[in-house]
């Protein structure tokens, strides 16, 4: 198949960077959207070209590297998918494509498609962590878990921090990632411990880093890869008030 | 300034107790707007005198203005903090949101404000005696607006706006709230909905009433 790409190219933070049109022959339908632009890039190498910069990793949807907005959304068309999960079958022949890097402020661009997402370890350095001595590992039934709150915590875990939230909110907002991992603590009882201390620290961070308010819009978990729920940012809500009253 | 206006889960929780209370507000506007449609003018007269002159009033007139104001402040606030957010634009975006109108609530508040002023200026600053005015007859000085055509027509596209500002801030002030669940969240939407449709309906169909048929 034949596509037409348009790609946003910048060569540094600094630099402006403007859409680059590529007419791009041969892609096979098999491919993932991750390996066409494999493609791209050694045709770019053969011509003498500097190939595409994008990030990418583990190419099974778990990691949260890769990640561009592809006509307008995050990780593409397909609902529940990372970028490397994107089949080329799902384009049209001779379509074309326009790939943009996240666009937040506290995600700037590093080279073309790469952003900075050191944000969100700044978030998690914050408060995403709990405090325990290491020894050897306890008994897994030495802390009873109620099985409905390990699950529900286990679908906020699933959260691999890609930043599609930020990506597809309007106001590149984070408070479905925060949320996510808020509640991925707040529902265990080995979370509860820092409950209090936790919430505050990550929401302050973020306010600092300059993420947008959320204004339930909702296309955050309409984009999410993993889909993370909404409840998680009435949850993270809740433990706001809760920490903030008591 | 951030500090001030407080994090970004305190300043979604201002708007949202301002805006639930402006919510409950219209009720008690609509209900006494209702009185309109009797063609006694006593009835209506009685009430507005009422609700210029209760010193109770007075007091809940100076907490609603400030609701007003804590509703339009934070709400500017909250969108010149989610602009910067985003200092550089997507060149294509897909409308992915969920709920819709939340994306235009910022366009709609401003539209809505734009009325209020002017609702200001025909009826409160008249009770006020900032503008000239007949005091005690606001029957009547209700029935003269409406029988002017343009006015019929901007009270009416006000309220349609005002319609589309209500269905996303009614359910998304009790998300806000951190009340979001499987049973109850439907039913909150549910509500919201019947509200943001029957209100501004019911504020519609005294204009058209007036004019058509009175």
């Amino acid at each position: 198949m034949n596509i037409k790409l348009k790609i946003w190219r910048q060569k540094n933070a600094e630099s402006k960077g403007a859409f680059v049109k590529y007419d791009f022959d041969g892609v096979s339908p098999e491919m993932s959207f991750l390996e066409m632009l494999d493609a791209l890039n050694k045709k770019l190498i053969e011509e003498g070209d500097e190939p595409v910069a994008f990030d990418h990793d583990c190419r099974e949807g778990i990691c949260g590297t890769c990640g561009m907005y592809i006509n307008g959304r995050p990780h593409g068309s397909v609902q529940g998918i990372t970028t490397c999960h994107l089949s080329m079958r799902k384009f049209k022949n001779r379509a074309t494509i326009y790939v943009e890097p996240w666009r937040a402020k506290p995600f700037p661009v590093i080279k073309d498609l790469i952003v900075d997402r050191s944000a969100f370890d700044k978030i998690m350095t914050a408060g995403g962590f709990i405090s325990t001595n290491v020894g050897s590992a306890p008994d897994a039934h030495a802390i009873p878990v109620v099985k409905e709150k390990a699950d529900i915590a286990f679908d906020s875990t699933i959260c691999i921090g890609c930043g599609a939230c930020v990506a597809a909110c309007k106001n590149a907002s984070a408070m479905l990632f925060l949320s996510a991992k808020v509640s991925q603590y707040a529902l265990l009882p080995q979370g509860r411990v820092e409950a209090k201390e936790r919430v505050q620290a990550m929401v302050l961070k973020m306010d600092e880093l300059g993420f947008g308010n959320c204004t339930n819009t909702g296309a955050c978990e309409a984009e999410c890869p993993k889909n993370i729920s909404l409840s998680n940012i009435a949850r993270m809500n809740r433990e706001f008030y809760k920490a903030k009253i008591t | 300034m951030r500090r001030f206006f407080g994090s970004s889960v305190t300043k979604k929780l201002v708007m949202a107790l301002a805006g639930l209370f402006l919510i409950a507000f219209l009720i008690v506007h609509l209900t006494i707007n209702l009185f309109l449609l009797s063609d006694d003018p006593d009835p209506f007269n009685k009430a507005a005198h009422f609700m210029a002159s209760n010193p109770l009033i007075k007091i809940f007139e100076v907490v609603l203005m400030g609701g007003f104001l804590i509703h339009i402040i934070w709400g500017v606030i909250l969108q010149i903090q989610n602009w910067i957010a985003r200092p550089k634009r997507y060149k294509v975006t897909y409308p992915s949101q969920t709920s819709f109108f939340s994306k235009y609530m910022i366009y709609l508040g401003i539209i809505i404000l734009i009325f209020l002023f002017l609702h200001f200026l025909n009826f409160y600053f008249v009770k006020l005696g900032l503008v000239e005015g007949d005091h005690e007859n606001f029957y009547e000085m209700v029935y003269d607006l409406f029988k002017i055509p343009l006015y019929l027509i901007i009270y009416l596209v006000s309220f349609i706006i005002l319609a589309f500002h209500l269905h996303h801030g009614f359910q998304s002030a009790f998300q806000t709230f951190g009340i979001n669940h499987k049973k109850y969240t439907p039913v909150i939407k549910a509500i919201g909905l019947i509200y943001s449709l029957v209100v501004p309906a019911g504020f519609s169909i005294i204009p058209i009433i007036i004019y058509f048929f009175k």
